[in-house]
């Protein structure tokens, strides 16, 4: 071959590759279904109901289930991330913030890519990600010194940076972002800190800042008579975990966090809008549409990390499209995410800081700081926090991984405080969420399956320890969890029996996912400080 | 008597000074091993303030020997250790033996550098990496051309002139690790070639020609292994003239990108080279 002809197929190899990209349309992200072996967003769809269409691993066979691969990441932080995979490739995050590019048949990395937060990037409860987005061929992440960053999925090199909060003022970013049509959409956190939190849009090519939605209204704005004096300009109110979108009304909805400072409302009266809420936000202006608070004034950091789970269920005999909601303050919701309205509300643990509902449901609180110590369930750490559940459209169940029978004494103006039923400190009435071993009753881990129609519980799976591990449900009725304790387990949808358990040696954090390649399906979870991935034989 | 008393003192001071002022003297001579070492030790702490050619600082041209005054070795060797008080030459880590390496290194540079013959036009030379050169059909600058050879967007801040011109007219000559071709042959009889990303005892990673992330289970191969990188010679292709000029545009590719700033991250890291 004379080098000349060299040179020109050389030339047109390379040329012709950029034709050939494929690329993860916003279309494809929307009508995951079509494409079950893809996870393209962090709870698989943008319902974020983290249902998998896959069904080769079934309730009778998922005794068979073997470690396909383990990747072992380089970092000490808890593991939090859920993965994205895209036919073949799968993105995760190594804390804080390094995307790292993994073959998702055997877990070989293709490239790594290294952000190293400044310095004052700081979050309240680890140096943790959640995961990132993609659309096109191009990943974003939210980084721990508040940055949004774009990087080329293909060949690991980054696009842009776009700052998105002033680290040094307390912001940070922990979630996986959303993308929606032409916008990256992602909210800041440091919400336990004195910022004023908010959501922000920008353009998916340049970074560009689109629209700005802040948690707490600003003068003149209304909601903002819900805080006294200045304390709306430090009241918190972060954003930690990626939100839902529905097409059919083009609203964002995000879950806020607690109010600042999180366990003195002294200086905050009122009801402290919008923490402790969901707000439904129009994705072309960023303007809120409808709003939900689960708890006003929050003293006890109830806050509403959790993601909003879309679903379209038969409500009272009708149709309904509704957004499903297990509260860290204890109660389970049910909204009508089209106008907000409130359709009903539960607890679902033991929850004793408010008997009921008004009319337009608000609850009725009854629980107050004392001076003594007022005995409040759930405890501070609450039911559940940001560790993703799942619904179920086959089984109508909704899969949460809670906490249940936990208690705190609510202190004026201090931090809470362990509550010593029968004269002895209980399970998580500690604040530091250690678990009891003494009595079976009090306080343990539990994956439950809950009647989305009754909000009846239907079963329960206890864990031996406490669980922040997100919950994932397939198309043959398989659910899939784990707790503290280091065990990945597989359990029936319908009943919650136990079929399978991995030992994997470390704290689960992460929510599980499952994906194929080429025509194998694959179930993996984020456990200690390690992707492992599990498959049929 | 001050006149020579102030050496005298200075000098004793050397002597009972700690290690950065210990003289090193090597048992005969630098040798080859001792310049690579100090190579490396340039390409990993110098060149990140310096540049790749050593002139980025305004009158200091650390690879032909221009200081701002002239020093003895072992004066540049305290330099590397301790830094400069006052000024933006930070101390290092280095031990002597390994800052009086690098200094050989750059005292062994400034005797062999060779002058370019022809001075490069950055302006010209970007017109003929976009026609001519046809080089974005392989190469990638701030997001704009293939991904499958080497991406260049800051090129200009890791490779010297010289290896800029000789990976032009000589590209097999030192391909860096990151950028190796690797061929697969399926047992089917297709081939896949690609820029390496990874390979372990049982699979191998690469980007193909289309730019698609493809990973192989060895044994599921005919045959596997390195070739040659794709990248044509330039020596005939362009002038002597347009040679020198898209070294010197390639040499105006450094950190102003979207990573440039505080906070702002490295490039990616290619699996071989570690973290």
């Amino acid at each position: 071959m004379s080098r000349r002809l060299r040179f020109a197929l050389v030339v047109a190899a390379c040329a012709v590759a950029v034709s050939l990209q494929a690329q993860v349309s916003f279309e494809r992200v929307l009508q995951n279904e079509k494409e079950p072996q893809n996870w393209l967003s962090y709870s698989g769809a943008l319902d974020n109901q983290r249902y998998s269409r896959l069904t080769q691993i079934t309730p009778a066979n998922v005794k068979n289930l073997q470690l396909a691969w383990v990747w072992q990441n380089r970092s000490l932080e808890k593991f939090e991330a859920t993965p994205l995979v895209v036919d073949g490739v799968m993105y995760t995050v190594q804390p804080p913030n390094d995307i790292v590019a993994l073959d998702a048949a055997t877990g070989r990395p293709f490239w790594t890519f290294s952000h190293t937060p400044a310095a004052e990037g700081r979050a309240c409860c680890g140096r943790v990600n959640r995961g990132v987005a993609i659309l096109g061929d191009t990943l974003f992440m939210g980084t721990l010194d508040a940055r949004l960053l774009a990087v080329d999925a293909k060949s690991g090199q980054l696009i842009w940076n776009t700052q998105v909060g002033d680290a040094k003022a307390g912001y940070s970013i922990t979630m996986s972002p959303n993308v929606v049509k032409d916008k990256v959409i992602i909210g800041t956190g440091g919400g336990d800190g004195p910022i004023r939190g908010y959501i922000a849009a920008f353009d998916v090519k340049t970074g560009k800042e689109l629209w700005r939605f802040y948690t707490i209204p600003g003068p003149g704005e209304p909601g903002h008579e819900t805080w006294t004096g200045e304390s709306w300009k430090t009241g918190g109110t972060g954003v930690w975990n990626a939100g839902a979108y529905d097409p059919e009304t083009n609203l964002i909805f995000f879950g806020t966090g607690n109010p600042a400072p999180d366990w003195d409302g002294r200086t905050r009266k009122g009801d402290n809008l919008y923490s402790d809420s969901v707000v439904a936000l129009d994705v072309d202006t960023g303007k809120l549409k409808w709003h939900y608070q689960f708890t006003p004034h929050d003293e006890l950091d109830y806050d509403s990390t959790q993601v909003p789970v879309l679903a379209n269920i038969e409500w009272q005999g009708k149709p309904r499209k509704v957004m499903l909601w297990a509260n860290r303050n204890g109660v389970m919701y049910v909204l009508d995410r089209v106008t907000g309205e409130f359709l009903k509300g539960k607890p679902y643990v033991k929850a004793n800081w408010l008997d009921g509902f008004d009319a337009k449901g608000r609850p009725n609180r009854v629980k107050f700081p004392t001076a003594e110590g007022t005995f409040v369930q759930p405890h501070v750490h609450g039911a559940t926090n940001w560790a993703p559940p799942s619904y179920s459209p086959r089984t109508g169940l909704f899969y949460v991984a809670t906490w249940e029978n936990s208690a705190s004494l609510m202190v004026e103006g201090q931090f809470p405080r362990a509550a010593r039923p029968n004269g002895r400190e209980t399970a998580m009435g500690a604040t530091t969420l250690v678990p009891f071993y003494n009595r079976d009753d009090e306080a343990y881990g539990v994956i439950r399956g809950y009647d989305v129609k009754t909000l009846d519980q239907k079963w329960e799976f206890k864990l031996g320890d406490i669980t922040w591990g997100g919950v994932l449900s397939t198309a043959t009725d398989l659910v899939f969890g784990g707790g503290r304790d280091g065990y990945f387990v597989a359990l029936d949808g319908k009943t919650g029996a136990l079929l399978w358990k991995g030992s994997v040696g470390g704290q689960i954090n992460a929510g599980a996912m499952s994906y194929a390649v080429n025509g194998k399906q694959y179930v993996s979870i984020g456990a200690g400080n390690s992707v492992f991935t599990y498959a049929l034989p | 008597m001050r006149f020579i008393i102030s050496p005298l003192i200075f000098l004793a001071a050397l002597m009972l000074a700690p290690s950065p002022d210990t003289a090193i003297v090597f048992a005969q001579h630098e040798t080859a091993a001792d310049l690579l070492d100090g190579e490396r030790a340039y390409g990993t702490t110098c060149v990140n303030c310096h540049g790749p050619n050593g002139d980025v600082i305004a009158g200091i041209n650390l690879l032909t020997g221009q200081f701002r005054r002239p020093y003895t070795d072992q004066e540049l060797v305290n330099i590397v250790r301790t830094g400069i008080p006052n000024t933006a030459m930070p101390p290092s880590t280095m031990s002597a033996e390994q800052a009086a390496k690098l200094v050989s290194y750059l005292r062994t540079s400034a005797k062999t550098k060779s002058t370019p013959l022809v001075a490069g036009d950055a302006s010209r030379g970007k017109a003929v990496y976009d026609s001519k050169g046809a080089c974005a059909s392989c190469h990638r600058i701030d997001g704009v051309g293939s991904r499958v050879g080497p991406d260049l967007s800051r090129v200009g801040q890791a490779r010297r002139t010289a290896e800029l011109e000789l990976a032009l007219v000589d590209p097999n000559a030192d391909v860096q690790p990151q950028n190796r071709f690797y061929r697969v042959v399926l047992k089917d009889g297709t081939t896949v070639t690609g820029r390496l990303l990874g390979h372990d005892t049982f699979n191998v990673q690469i980007i193909d020609m289309k730019e698609q992330l493809r990973s192989f289970v060895k044994a599921d191969t005919r045959e596997h292994g390195f070739i040659d990188t794709p990248m044509p010679s330039f020596r005939t292709r362009l002038t002597p003239q347009e040679l020198a000029d898209v070294v010197a545009y390639l040499g105006t590719l450094r950190v102003s990108g979207p990573g440039a700033g505080p906070g702002g991250p490295p490039p990616s890291t290619p699996q071989q080279r570690g973290r």
